[in-house]
């Protein structure tokens, strides 16, 4: 008989998706710890009280330490949803986007360059208006529409003198005149669970800005596109955030490896949660093979 | 129902049933983010503020 699984929560807040997946291990009868990240540290020497995991599931706030946790923990061969590689994708929007750009998955035109001058001259190639990302970051935080070349200039000499050397990797995409939302696609494994629609007056349409969600049928080209998307970062529990482009139709803008879905469950209807829980239960007990 | 107050401002704030440690509560008077620290009994100190790498 199979000895009874043990799974790891790795969190930062209890927030209600945090809340609902305890529920759900809890409902299970599953043997699970919760791992504030504030709190715990590696042995390297000693991996074996980590070994005790047959799986962690990664829900930290910091993407970076939830990304070096993730990085020991599979290093000391735990799996976790979602995978370091996973997170190092989704986590870093050029890394994203160069996954994306290999599989062929249409995005946002997009270009990268190392120095102000550099950025500059890719943003007037790009022509007016443009968007400058951070490359890590989310929630929609420091982004920029840039109209013109005075506020081009300003900008980029604001990132490279205030900002951290990250903000030195100059992440510029074509401004896209979305029908005022984009359409965020929750997608767990190899199956599409459900989709919304992420409504605002303002270019930034995060739910987390305030934008509000509304239920969106998953046709099959959403099935499709996020499908690929998320084999394309490596897979696990994503959301995949699309945006509808007046002229080439469906794209992927972002891909989120701990997602918040607080709008969504309660909309769809599906629990979330339950299905998070079900997939990490699925690769702990080594039943998915990635 | 427990009872804590609010390191900002010394407002009293009850405690939903169901409340565990981790969890964000707003103080209803100053609005504040508060960490709940522990629950028997219940304690609350300020949230972190929002890191440049926190998301989703």
């Amino acid at each position: 008989m199979q000895q009874k699984l043990k799974i790891g929560v790795l969190y930062s807040r209890v927030r209600v998706e945090e809340k609902w997946i305890f529920g759900a291990m809890e409902k299970r009868g599953i043997d699970y710890d919760r791992l504030d990240d504030r709190r715990i540290h590696f042995d390297l020497n000693n991996p074996v009280p980590w070994q005790e995991f047959d799986a962690v599931l990664e829900r930290s706030l910091s993407y970076t330490s939830g990304l070096y946790a993730t990085r020991m923990l599979n290093a000391f061969g735990v799996p976790t949803v979602n995978s370091a590689s996973v997170a190092e994708i989704c986590g870093d929007k050029l890394m994203t986007s160069a996954a994306l750009a290999r599989d062929g998955i249409p995005q946002p035109h997009t270009a990268t360059a190392f120095t102000p001058e550099a950025a500059l001259e890719a943003i007037e190639a790009f022509g007016y208006p443009v968007v400058l990302k951070p490359v890590v970051g989310s929630w929609g935080r420091l982004l920029a529409k840039i109209n013109d070349r005075d506020a081009a200039e300003a900008v980029l000499e604001h990132k490279s003198t205030l900002g951290s050397v990250q903000h030195s990797v100059f992440y510029i995409q074509e401004y896209i005149e979305k029908p005022g939302r984009d359409i965020r696609v929750v997608v767990i494994g190899d199956r599409v669970l459900t989709a919304m629609y992420r409504k605002s007056e303002h270019w930034i349409t995060n739910t987390a800005r305030g934008g509000e969600g509304e239920l969106c049928p998953l046709t099959p080209d959403i099935e499709d596109l996020s499908f690929r998307a998320a084999q394309s970062v490596g897979r696990g529990v994503l959301a995949v955030d699309l945006v509808e482009h007046p002229e080439r139709g469906l794209i992927v803008n972002e891909i989120n490896h701990t997602m918040e879905f607080h709008t969504m469950q309660p909309l769809s209807g599906i629990d979330i949660a339950g299905e998070i829980v079900d997939y990490v239960v699925s690769i702990a007990s080594k039943e998915y093979v990635s | 129902m427990s009872t804590v107050t609010c390191p900002e401002c010394a407002a009293e704030i009850k405690l939903e049933e169901g409340t565990e440690v981790g969890e964000i509560i707003v103080c209803p008077d100053c609005g504040v983010d508060l960490e709940v620290i522990a629950l028997e009994p219940a304690a609350v100190q300020l949230a972190p503020r929002e890191e440049e790498d926190w998301g989703e």
